[in-house]
């Protein structure tokens, strides 16, 4: 029986399905080297389910319009890579500080500025994290194969509508540009979360209240709840506001909501970690050839082993201190001149040494590199 | 040209009519300067939403940033007060996401024309049925009295201390040039003729531009010697012809003139309705 699910695709057409999967029915953007098929599979595909596409004048409008879709009930997404995201990180923090759930697809490639348009690069890592301006808590997740891309995109959406917040996909050139044949999800397979609507009356309703749940549920524009969306700091409300204490519970409340449900949002592959004496911590495209590699020096009697951040932000503290603990070397491979490595150090102990290896030419790192440096560090 | 029979019997009051429309649980007072142009413009708005007979449900005003972007936290509709500039983008999403929705941009003349000058032109490109509602000060007043794309030359501001020595925008203009179907200038002295351009505006379909001369004594009435907020509205009343009459005039006749009432109007296609073509074929070919 042929399996109709089997299908050779290209990394950035696995976003589309993706999203697609987890109800995406509105993209904006704007075209960029490596993350132009993103769009193109996207005005193909959106208006055959009844979708929208559109092609906006650069990237401020793209993500500005994915947030006007977003407030009027549809779940949204652009794709860009760092000259794009960087544009739109204005918008972002919009995104941020109204609690608008909406997805980011960053296909990384080299830069500063226009860069390397097509070499991979893991070098917004931080940029996830920090891109706009003020104080916030941001999440984004990192697949490292074509199928993960699937998957992660799907979780992407779920924890944008669950936790009312930007998440951005932190893809590569190398993933984004290559074609692995994978079995799409058939539909059941992956839980899709939609965003929490309003019981409340409109009367009683407030838009950004704190709740239990660390988020307040959202309606969409024209179902009778006629409130404010502002970027200026709010009341529960949505009124604008200068009181301090209530200047502190919004911006508590963007920190809170995500930190207080971490376990909620962490997701690491953790592989031949029990009696590992040397750990690989990585994330994204370079994860393929940590694979390899362990696969390899454990043939060869090391006790190495590896840990995978699919979900690089918020980053995982707890966790990473529990698998690490019986390891006292850590090497952490990049593409790009150290960005995790700074958080692996954060939350390991002093007594832990890590040992950074970093590419950031344009090519990848590859399996023999990180045989070299684990002998190197041994 | 569509006209819109008044949808009560009984008219109500006037205050009323904006009393109806005013955010509850809102804290006022307002951040506009007493006898700003705003007030206005905003009664103007809800005057011709109320004889459109709209739900308020069904609207919903964006904005960007400065002084006209206030507007919508004030108003009973759904609100959504953006960045510098990008209003035109956000409210490009919430229509094109849910067509069925009225969405009405107000915005200034620095976040319009300035920051978000190629999201103007482009939203005016695409026609999208949003309506535009330029409160046109010529100056930055929520930052304090800078200079604008709208600026007259040699006009003063806070940046520009020995005259402006820049050319300034003609909003309408350009609007026409990059594709608005239908575009209109009034000021606030002529408060019912602004109505019915927010009328026309709201009830076109496409994207329709509606340009508000408005004032701001606090900065440019001060600092280039216009007087307060009534003599400056009397300069509108005195400086305005109607495009009827601005036909029959020279060029010559017409420097330092408003030229209000419809400048611009057709039926070009709108950008919703095309795409819902596309979606209609690409569902009924699978």
């Amino acid at each position: 029986m042929v399996d109709t699910q089997r299908k050779l695709l290209l990394g950035n057409l696995a976003c589309v399905h993706g999203a697609i999967y987890a109800g995406m029915r509105f993209f904006a953007g704007y075209p960029i080297t490596p993350s132009t098929e993103v769009a193109e599979g996207c005005s193909r595909e959106l208006p055959r389910i009844g979708g929208r596409f559109i092609q906006m004048e650069d990237e401020i409008g793209s993500i500005g319009a994915v947030v006007g879709a977003s407030v009027s009930g549809l779940k949204a997404m652009t794709a860009t890579s760092g000259p794009g995201y960087s544009l739109m990180v204005e918008n972002i923090g919009y995104a941020y500080m109204t609690e608008t759930p909406c997805v980011i697809i960053n296909v990384q490639r080299g830069g500063p500025s226009t860069g390397l348009p097509t070499k991979g690069s893991q070098s917004d890592t931080m940029q996830a994290r920090w891109g706009p301006h003020g104080d916030y808590t941001a999440i984004a997740v990192a697949p490292s194969t074509v199928g993960d891309t699937v998957t992660e995109t799907i979780r992407a959406f779920n924890l944008a509508e669950r936790f009312r917040t930007p998440v951005t996909i932190l893809l590569d050139e190398v993933i984004s540009h290559q074609r692995e044949m994978i079995s799409l999800p058939r539909p059941g397979e992956h839980q899709v979360v939609d965003r929490v609507k309003p019981t409340a009356s409109p009367e009683e309703f407030e838009p950004f209240a704190h709740t239990a749940r660390g988020v307040s549920p959202m309606p969409a524009y024209g179902e009778g709840y006629r409130y404010v969306i502002t970027g200026l700091t709010h009341d529960a409300m949505g009124f604008t506001t200068n009181r301090p204490d209530e200047i502190k519970q919004k911006l508590d409340k963007l920190r809170n909501k995500i930190l207080n449900f971490k376990s909620e949002i962490t997701k690491l592959r953790i592989e031949m970690m029990d009696d590992a004496e040397i750990a690989f911590v990585s994330y994204g495209s370079v994860s393929r050839a940590v694979l390899l590699a362990v696969a390899l020096a454990r043939n060869a009697g090391v006790k190495v082993g590896m840990i995978q951040l699919y979900t690089v932000w918020p980053f995982p503290d707890d966790e990473l201190r529990d698998y690490l603990a019986g390891c006292h070397k850590v090497i952490v491979p990049e593409l790009n001149m150290g960005q995790i490595v700074r958080e692996v150090g954060r939350v390991l102990p002093p007594d832990t040494e890590i040992h950074s290896l970093l590419r950031y030419d344009g090519e990848i790192l590859t399996p023999m590199q990180l045989l070299e440096k684990l002998e190197e560090v041994m | 040209m569509t006209t819109v029979e008044k949808t009560k019997a009984a008219p109500r009051q006037r205050s009323d009519v904006i009393l109806n429309y005013l955010r509850p649980k809102k804290k006022f007072p307002n951040v506009w300067c007493a006898g700003c142009g705003n007030g206005i413009v905003m009664s103007a708005i809800v005057r011709a939403i109320d004889k459109l007979g709209l739900s308020k449900d069904e609207i919903v005003m964006v904005s960007g940033i400065g002084c006209t972007s206030r507007m919508p936290i004030y108003l009973d509709f759904n609100a959504l007060h953006t960045t510098h500039g990008r209003a035109l983008p956000f409210a490009t999403g919430v229509k094109f996401a849910q067509p069925h929705l009225k969405v009405i941009v107000v915005t200034g003349d620095g976040d319009a024309l300035a920051i978000g000058g190629n999201h103007f032109i482009h939203a005016c490109r695409r026609n999208i049925d949003i309506t535009a509602i330029l409160v046109n000060n010529y100056i930055y007043g929520m930052t304090g009295g800078q200079g604008s794309p709208t600026t007259p030359t040699a006009a003063f501001s806070t940046t520009t201390p020995y005259g402006n020595v820049e050319k300034h925008f003609d909003p309408c203009k350009l609007a026409e040039a990059a594709g608005a179907s239908y575009v209109a200038r009034a000021t606030v002295y002529h408060a019912p003729q602004l109505e019915k351009a927010i009328l026309q505006a709201v009830d076109h379909r496409g994207f329709s531009f509606v340009e508000v001369i408005s004032n701001c004594h606090t900065y440019f009435g001060r600092l280039n010697r216009r007087g307060d907020a009534v003599s400056m509205l009397k300069e509108y009343k005195e400086r305005s012809v109607t495009s009827a009459r601005a036909k029959r005039m020279s060029p010559e006749e017409l420097v330092d003139k408003y030229v209000i009432g419809t400048l611009y109007e057709d039926d070009k296609t709108e950008f919703c309705d095309e795409y819902q073509k596309v979606v209609d074929a690409q569902m009924g070919e699978k």
